[in-house]
């Protein structure tokens, strides 16, 4: 919290200190998948969002983190076709698109795994997992290839813990239940899995589940976007950090530039005085390293 | 009621994967209530073992309803020898029908946690339509299709207000249990003098035949082989699929122990229908045609349920509307859907029931009917909060209504007791499934 009120109030693009050019998250390895242009978003005379640039590559986990009220869940809600951005646009496969809907993001191949999941407890996890999409033989469901394309899927992201498919959703526990969610996702041949704190209220064993399930996924040249609180759990999954502060991107760079403190001081005050070095030789957080004030 | 064909599994199916071992022992363990039993079982002992053990987490299934009806009708009994009797069994089965199409109907509005209370009037005002129109002197058929289509469409208007008002079904259906009982008294006056009194007499001897009229004791042998061989063929190629598919598969012994219950109880019904319930001079044998008709409507709506995409989506919405919204299903043509073939098996039961009374009247009481029939199928295990029954529950839950209906008269006792008695086992049924369900979530 080392941050100044006049560091707060800077324009996103100087703000904070910014491993690869704050504000200019645009510049990345390998291929960008889908590229946010300068979006914003206002309900009425209330600013969510402004000015947001950020590149999604293919292949990579992304984080969004950022403390309540920093405009995560409106970018999401706007990237999955929710809500239409009030200014900016998307670019998504080198193409610029307008999502009216969440059909539209879908069809283009974003998923979106929210935080209630939205499966049905009362039908089992290969009808969850086909639902809208399944597969008919003389007008009736197929049940066989249904049954032999969600078990595909569940091996490909080598889920294991699910002893029976054809088990109720109500019947799973927290992971079990994300990892059905996820596999949904990734049964529509989803290029961007977007999650919405996928590890909130889940134990140890369950989280290290589903982060497992989201290394799987990059491996597979599948973008992730996870939105989280939990800093423990984006450190160990994250390839790329974005942080929000205020509805502005304050941040943007690969994970392993930032460490818990510098993170927090991001989200909480949108700038950071810390640099990983200092922290990790022991200096307080309170010393400042001119080095590491951005330069306006 | 028997050679019923095994409703579909609904989703619960079958399965389990051996081949993906791993995660941890508790993940396991939590995962087995859920997990259906044939699966994990290789052998019929074990079968049974796990059925019991499913039983004792919660998963009860129909289980309670029919140990209830046993007890029932084994108190019934032993109050009165007469109670079964192949005379009684069979007055049964015309006395349970419309209380069972009728359920049946409440089952595809129950199931996306909606209920429709004008169901009664509905089937009431599709049996004048009917009765009239066969009065006219129109073939049975037309009167039929014309009833049909008239119930439904009034089931999808109420479809229609529910899900584009926005409102809640409780209040339209009852502005509809109002309106409707009006409704029929109009109809009714509407028809002059064939409606005179307030009473339709049913001028077809088809239609009358449904309750009235039976198949000759070859003819029920012969349906009941072929309904059952049909649902044995099907059932053992449904778990040969899976076999050669290389999905796990029951094993076999269980495909064939499934065939024989429902051959067993296709015998059974047919041995009662068939004992002669006549007087001395005049023999009377065979079964109810209303017996074929009930199993035809839950073969048709089971396999609708359990196995098409309008019955996945019926179910997704019971359980999680916003969940089936997000997948991409269209929730409201869904809704309206079933909204409409609960009006059309209102129309339905509006047959069976002019067909059993012989005649369709002012005096109806549809709003007990309906509510006779919500009752139905909460007693076969439907949940009223949506996403969890299906129509076999509405045969049981309607058997356990007919049965103390029955017995009760049997016995000499007056309406009151029959009301309160049926009340009690409402009560208690759904205590048995409030308890039940409450063990799953500790289990």
């Amino acid at each position: 919290m080392t941050g100044s009120p006049e560091d707060g109030a800077r324009p996103a693009n100087t703000a904070g200190r910014a491993p690869s050019g704050a504000g200019s998250g645009t510049d990345t390895v390998g291929g960008t998948l889908l590229q946010l242009r300068d979006i914003g978003k206002s309900f009425g005379p209330v600013s969510a969002l402004s000015g947001v640039n950020l590149d999604i590559p293919a292949g990579q986990v992304t984080a969004l983190v950022g403390d309540n009220g920093a405009g995560k869940s409106t970018l999401i809600k706007t990237i999955a076709g929710i809500w239409e951005p009030s200014e900016g646009h998307l670019i998504w496969q080198g193409r610029q698109v307008n999502f009216k809907n969440p059909r539209d993001a879908t069809e283009a191949g974003i998923a979106t795994v929210y935080q209630d999941l939205a499966l049905c407890d009362n039908l089992d996890i290969v009808a969850n997992m086909l639902l809208g999409h399944e597969v008919r033989r003389n007008l009736l469901l197929d049940e066989v290839s249904m049954e032999q394309t969600a078990k595909q899927t569940l091996a490909d992201l080598r889920v294991v813990t699910v002893r029976n498919i054809r088990q109720l959703v109500g019947s799973l526990s927290g992971g079990q239940r994300q990892s059905v969610a996820v596999a949904k996702a990734v049964m529509l041949d989803a290029k961007l899995v977007i999650m919405d704190e996928p590890t909130a209220a889940l134990g140890v064993t369950q989280t290290a589940l589903v982060l497992g399930l989201i290394r799987r996924l990059s491996e597979r040249g599948i973008a992730v976007l996870v939105v989280s609180h939990n800093l423990t759990d984006v450190f160990q999954v994250a390839d790329r950090l974005a942080v929000l502060y205020l509805g502005r991107l304050v941040s943007v760079g690969p994970a392993a530039d930032y460490d818990t403190a510098s993170a927090v001081d991001l989200m909480t005050s949108g700038a950071t005085q810390r640099t990983r070095d200092a922290s990790a030789n022991g200096l307080d957080d309170r010393t400042r390293t001119p080095d590491s004030r951005p330069e306006g | 009621m028997a050679s019923t064909n095994p409703p579909p599994e609904p989703p619960g199916g079958v399965t389990t994967e051996h081949d993906e071992e791993g995660g941890s022992s508790k993940d396991a363990a939590a995962a087995l209530p859920g997990a259906s039993a044939e699966l994990i079982a290789g052998s019929v002992g074990e079968y049974v073992r796990i059925w019991g053990k499913r039983i004792r987490s919660g998963e009860s299934g129909a289980l309670p309803v029919i140990i209830g009806l046993i007890v029932i009708i084994l108190i019934f009994q032993v109050k009165s020898s007469l109670f079964l009797s192949a005379g009684n069994l069979v007055n049964l089965m015309t006395q349970a029908a419309f209380i069972i199409t009728l359920g049946m109907a409440e089952v595809f509005v129950l199931l996306l946690g909606e209920i429709d209370l004008a169901a009664g009037f509905t089937a009431a005002c599709g049996a004048v339509i009917a009765l009239y129109l066969v009065a006219k002197g129109y073939p049975w058929w037309v009167a039929v299709l014309a009833t049909l289509a008239a119930t439904g469409a009034y089931g999808a208007l109420q479809g229609f207000i529910i899900t584009r008002l926005r409102l809640p079904s409780f209040v339209v259906t009852l502005a509809g249990f109002l309106g409707l009982s009006g409704v029929l008294l109009v109809l009714i006056n509407a028809t002059g003098s064939i409606g005179n009194g307030g009473v339709i007499r049913l001028e077809s001897n088809v239609l009358n035949d449904i309750e009235g009229g039976w198949l000759s004791p070859a003819a029920s042998w012969i349906v009941t082989i072929v309904l059952v061989a049909l649902a044995g063929l099907m059932l053992y190629m449904r778990d040969r699929r899976r076999r050669v598919s290389g999905l796990v598969a029951p094993p076999l012994s269980i495909t064939l122990l499934k065939i024989a219950v429902i051959a067993i109880a296709g015998v059974v019904v047919v041995l009662v229908g068939n004992t002669n319930r006549g007087t001395f001079l005049l023999a009377v044998r065979g079964l109810p045609w209303v017996v074929l008709v009930v199993i035809g409507v839950l073969v048709i709506y089971s396999t609708l349920l359990g196995r098409t995409r309008f019955g996945r989506y019926v179910y997704a919405i019971g359980g999680n509307a916003e969940a089936a919204r997000r997948a991409g299903v269209a929730t409201n043509r869904i809704r309206v859907l079933a909204f409409t073939l609960c009006g059309v098996t209102a129309g339905i039961t509006g047959i069976i029931y002019s067909s059993y009374l012989g005649s369709i009247s002012s005096g109806v009481n549809g709003g007990q009917n309906a509510l006779n029939a919500v009752a139905a199928a909460v007693i076969g295990g439907t949940s009223l909060f949506g996403g969890r029954g299906k129509m076999m529950d509405a045969l049981l839950g309607g058997l356990v209504v007919g049965v103390i209906a029955n017995g009760l008269q049997l016995l000499g006792l007056s309406a009151a007791t029959q009301l309160i008695w049926t009340a009690l086992v409402l009560v208690a049924a759904v205590t048995v499934d409030a308890l039940t369900r409450r063990g799953r979530a500790t289990a």
